[in-house]
């Protein structure tokens, strides 16, 4: 199976929500300043639960925030 | 660029520098109030017994008291408070780091049960039990801070 790649706009999104502060996303979405750090440098990847939160504080759909794409493997390249 | 240190990661330094200093002066301590001199006491259980007894209870409140004044001076010096909440990051990063040490410290007891059934003397148990819970305690650490730097 190809390697997943998840990527986000978060640091987008808060610069189109009136500069919101990586705090200001944190306390309205119920956790700290260096997850949203994480989230935002693809060093940690929400549940579900939080990635709908973030979605809800932007009221926009889950997909304008995260997208997925799926890497084909070198396996797969040859067939 | 290089990162800033967070917050966690300094309270994980400060929780390794502690686990490490606590072991080091505790065992100091033992060794030259029951130790020096009397040799022989290294194979009493109740020696052991109550050294393992009395460094749960002084090692929670080093660390307690460690906490709080880390915890002022950090305020002091970079005026940042410590986060109370516990978000799911923290907790898988808990929970990956408990599961590696809990490996850890299974593997130190089998060692110090090994010991006894190739019939060492008793005082190899003992020392290879405390040595594999500080052991387990510091690569929690490590494995935490490493989580916290490089992602999960």
């Amino acid at each position: 199976m190809g390697k997943c790649i998840i990527t986000n706009n978060i640091r987008k999104l808060r610069f189109h929500a009136d500069e919101m502060t990586q705090q200001d996303l944190a306390d309205k979405t119920g956790v700290t300043r260096q997850t949203i750090v994480a989230i935002e440098n693809g060093k940690y990847f929400p549940t579900l639960e939080l990635a709908f939160r973030i979605a809800l504080v932007f009221n926009t759909p889950l997909e304008e925030v995260f997208s997925f794409k799926l890497e084909e493997s070198p396996k797969n390249e040859k067939e | 660029m290089k990162e800033k240190i967070s917050i966690q990661e300094k309270q994980i330094l400060v929780s390794l520098i502690t686990s490490v200093l606590i072991l080091a002066i505790y065992s100091l301590y033992v060794y030259q109030k029951y130790m020096v001199g009397n040799m022989a006491i290294i194979n009493d259980f109740k020696f052991w017994g109550k050294a393992f007894l009395f460094l749960i209870p002084v090692s929670i409140a080093a660390q307690i008291i460690i906490h709080i004044v880390f915890a002022i001076v950090n305020k002091i010096l970079t005026n940042e408070d410590i986060s109370t909440i516990s978000d799911e990051r923290d907790k898988l990063i808990e929970l990956k780091s408990v599961r590696i040490s809990h490996w850890i410290f299974i593997l130190g007891f089998l060692l110090a049960m090994g010991s006894q059934a190739f019939g060492m003397q008793p005082w190899v148990m003992f020392i290879t039990l405390i040595f594999s819970g500080f052991l387990a305690s510091v690569i929690a650490e490590i494995a935490k801070f490493y989580f916290y730097r490089k992602g999960i």
